[in-house]
């Protein structure tokens, strides 16, 4: 009784056992021989034990004490240090909700019953992806920080892997695991020197790092290309469309709405080690941010797969969070508190929007497909009637990421606003002002890439007869999505609590008292706003409740939108979602290729043809595999050494031991 | 006795030689044999006697005297490969180098960082000798077999390291390490009569297919 009461008592107690329990739930199912009880079993101990560690996670971050616990191993690498502060608290939260829908979901939409191959796989690397997240962002120590961030990568790859037997699958892992490795490798070189400065691998004290230049220098570039390659900042993004569309839905949700800002969580902490940063690094981060924010809704209006523009508009809500990290920095370094606080509040609400309403969306075209069976936006149309139920919490979802009021994307974005005006009000030289109209940018191109994918896929008729019009998702799949879009709701219109939320992060990293942060967020008109947003949901409620009274009594017929005055209009006719953001895509297409083919139109009456075209992306088809080309011609000779003579890879052995015994002589 | 146990360690290098110079399979294997048995008396003339010695001792005698040698004479026998061994360079070059490498091994040991009770005897020049005759015969020797006996004798190097620790070394890991050996051994024995099932020699500088292109 006393052992209970006391992981009762103690919040970071609870969301280790937590962590634990959902990292196991696997374990049970592999046991079971029938596919199906593993499954039920694994999905109650992960909802549960979410739950209970949401609450740790919440009184943390209600200021409950963040104790120290310590895993006492024989290890060659010390025993390591486990803990929760806010920081950590504040990424558990997203991440534990994100476990309970995406585990409900996935009874849903990977059952045993109906995948009885690949269930368990499935099931037990969820399990230990969610775990190996948790334990990213509660170890202290960097060796094993460094082993929970590998069993990451690997089992988001096996998960992604489900499908093994599709060539873009393979294609898919194949550049994941490459650059997640090359991701690794710059956190050993990261957290090398953290040893070789501090003299060892646990996690120095916050601000209490002051090196060489040269050493932070390197710290920080490691920093930045290791957790960035996870958290797909710009030019490191290009495992990510990639593998968030070939990866089952409710993964692609836990991959980009989690395991993107668990790299975030890796830069912010990292970045709390040092007491003086350098002043470029704010500025790196801020431009980043931009340039991954502006290119990632560029490429994600041009996607024509439903769930790469998903993805690639993960690039664009990274850039946004990186843009307010770097706004912060810079305040930071340039004793601008108002910056500060603003750039940091304006970043950590982000990312708990954006572990809202990415899911929310990453769910929703698991519904999608599940019921066309095709990841094809062009193909697709008119299923607000076929899934009545996935249609609205999909406009939901879309209207929280385009940052429209009344939901809550509007809301992190709202406080990076009121940073940019206030440094452009303010500032000799306002460069940081330039970030409103970044934003005001990337807004407009999300609603343009939104109001498109909504329209192609849920209004007008189906485009393409061969495409199957299944049926709506059942209660398991309805239930995770209604409830993250309730929470995209109230975290609209409750949009002080979210403030609250992330206070004590805030207060800790922007070094500012608790007085002057209740000060300087007050300048943004919090209260405000969320009764403007309650009372526009109120109206819009309203409103559709009279427009359903009105369509009750009126006749209703059917036939295609917008006919254009044809006789006979076809449902191919329609605009496709492409057409749509033609305008867009053409603008942009420095980054993105969609290049048409047309083959075998010739003479005067020529025979009827096929039009593809096909959608590239510039980053990685043209500059990174055609530059690793280079690097494997440049390096053909090594081949040599791998002959297959047993005898001589013997002798290779040989000669390096000999070599050995020789330079070690005195 | 410990210069007796020198005096065998003598012994123990002179049969790396004949290993390298001889031609007749058969020969090769009595000789590894006589080796080992040689190395299983050692740690008797060095410690005072008790059970866990005698256990040890009986072990290594019988695994490296008896079933290792019977373990590999079928494989041969099995196997049908022709009694000779068939090196890429010739008997006299490998003895050279072997003798090179013995005195190399020599040079080697005396500037190594010992503990003196160590420094003049044979153990470390033997252990280094030793391992390095192993490596010899895994590189010059074409048949599977010869990798076979060349594993063996870089484990009789390591061995000889071993017996400068033998009073801090528990039983287990040395009955784990027999124990290894065998099994070893006598997997490798079944593989190499694989090998001759399907390509119909146990030259191994044939198997090469396997490795990137």
């Amino acid at each position: 009784m006393v052992f209970v009461w006391n992981i009762d008592v103690d919040p970071v107690g609870s969301l280790l056992w937590a962590i634990t329990l959902i990292g196991l739930s696997g374990l049970p199912g592999l046991l079971l021989k029938r596919p199906g009880p593993g499954q039920i079993l694994s999905v109650g101990i992960t909802a549960c034990a979410a739950l209970w560690g949401m609450v740790g996670a919440l009184r943390i971050l209600g200021g409950a004490p963040a104790t120290r616990y310590q895993l006492d191993w024989p290890l060659p690498f010390g025993p390591c240090e486990l803990s929760v502060d806010p920081l950590s608290a504040l990424f558990l939260l997203p991440l534990l909700l994100a476990a309970l829908c995406c585990s409900l979901y996935g009874l849903a939409y990977l059952p045993a019953a109906s995948q009885p191959a690949v269930e368990k796989r499935v099931t037990l690397f969820s399990g230990l992806l969610l775990a190996s997240m948790a334990l990213v962002l509660v170890a202290r120590h960097g060796v094993l920080l460094l082993v929970a961030w590998e069993i990451m990568a690997l089992s988001s790859w096996l998960l992604l892997m489900t499908d093994q037997q599709s060539l873009q699958v393979q294609r898919a892992g194949t550049v994941y695991l490459l650059a997640t490795h090359t991701g690794t490798m710059a956190l050993f070189v990261l957290f090398s020197l953290v040893k070789g400065e501090t003299g060892s691998f646990a996690f120095p004290p916050a601000h209490s790092l002051a090196l060489g230049a040269t050493v932070t220098l390197v710290m920080l570039v490691a920093a930045l290309i290791g957790f960035g390659a996870k958290a797909g900042i710009m030019p490191l993004h290009i495992w990510l469309p990639g593998a968030h569309a070939n990866a089952p839905s409710h993964v692609s949700a836990l991959m980009s709405g989690i395991m993107l800002k668990v790299g975030i969580y890796g830069i912010i902490r990292t970045v709390s080690f040092f007491q003086q940063l350098p002043v470029w690094f704010g500025w790196l981060l801020l431009l980043l941010g931009a340039v991954s924010a502006i290119t990632g809704i560029a490429l994600a209006s041009a996607q024509r797969d439903l769930k790469r523009l998903l993805a690639c508009s993960s690039i664009e809500n990274i850039g946004i969070i990186c843009i307010g990290l770097g706004m912060a920095l810079v305040g930071l370094q340039s004793g601008n508190r108002v910056l500060a606080v603003l750039g940091l509040a304006g970043a950590c609400i982000h990312i708990i929007n954006h572990a809202l309403f990415k899911p929310l969306l990453f769910l929703g075209s698991g519904a999608i497909i599940h019921a066309t069976g095709t990841r094809q936006i062009d193909r697709m149309g008119g299923l607000s009637r076929v899934l009545p139920r996935t249609a609205p919490l999909f406009l939901v979802g879309s209207l929280a990421i385009c940052g429209l009021p009344p939901l809550n994307g509007f809301v992190g974005e709202l406080f990076l606003y009121f940073g940019a005006f206030s440094d452009g009000m303010l500032a000799e030289l306002p460069v940081i002002g330039f970030v409103a109209p970044i934003l005001a940018l990337v807004g407009g191109l999300a609603v343009i890439t939104f109001v498109k994918l909504y329209g192609a896929i849920f209004l007008g008729v189906a485009r393409d007869p061969a495409i199957k019009q299944g049926h709506e998702a059942p209660l398991a799949m309805l239930l995770p999505m209604g409830l993250l879009a309730g929470l995209c709701l109230l975290a609209g219109i409750g949009a002080p609590l979210l403030l609250q939320l992330v206070a004590p992060v805030v207060i800790q990293y922007a070094g500012v008292s608790p007085l002057l942060f209740t000060q300087i967020a007050g300048a943004v008109p919090l209260q405000q706003i969320a009764l403007v947003n309650g009372l526009l949901l109120a109206g819009i409620l309203v409103v559709w409740l009279i427009w359903c009274f009105l369509v009750q009594r009126a006749p209703v017929a059917a036939s295609s939108t917008w006919g254009c005055g044809y006789l006979a209009p076809t449902p191919r006719m329609q605009y496709t979602g492409s057409a749509f953001s033609e305008l867009v895509t053409g603008l942009i297409s420095g980054l993105v290729g969609s290049q048409g083919r047309v083959s075998g139109l010739s003479g005067a009456f020529p025979a009827s043809t096929r039009f593809v075209t096909v959608t590239t992306e510039r980053i990685l088809d043209q500059m990174i595999i055609p530059s690793l080309r280079g690097v494997d011609w440049c390096l053909a000779w090594l081949r040599h050494l791998q002959h297959g003579h047993l005898h001589l890879y013997i002798l290779y052995i040989f000669a390096t031991l000999f070599v050995l015994m020789v330079w070690s002589q005195p | 006795m410990v210069s007796f146990a020198d005096q065998l360690l003598v012994l123990v290098m002179l049969i790396n030689f004949i290993m390298l110079g001889s031609s007749r399979m058969a020969f090769v294997i009595r000789a590894v044999a006589a080796q080992g048995v040689i190395l299983g008396i050692i740690p008797g003339l060095l410690h005072p006697f008790s059970g866990h010695l005698l256990a040890i001792t009986a072990s290594i005698l019988l695994a490296k005297g008896l079933v290792i040698p019977y373990l590999l004479n079928d494989a041969v026998r099995k196997a049908q490969i022709r009694r000779e061994v068939e090196p890429f360079i010739g008997y006299v070059p490998t003895l050279l180098l072997g003798a090179v490498f013995t005195a190399l091994a020599f040079v080697f040991a005396q500037r190594l960082p010992l503990a003196p009770e160590h420094r003049d005897l044979l153990f470390v020049p033997a252990s280094i000798a030793t391992l390095m005759t192993g490596f010899l015969i895994l590189t010059t020797r074409k048949k599977a077999i010869s990798q076979v006996i060349g594993y063996l004798v870089l484990e009789n190097g390591i061995f000889i390291f071993g017996l400068l620790l033998t009073e801090a070394m528990p039983f287990m890991v040395e009955a784990g390490a027999l124990l290894d050996l065998l099994v070893g051994i006598f997997v490798m024995g079944i593989v190499i009569n694989h090998i001759n099932r399907e390509f119909s020699t146990v030259d191994t500088s044939r198997l090469q297919t396997l490795r990137e292109e």
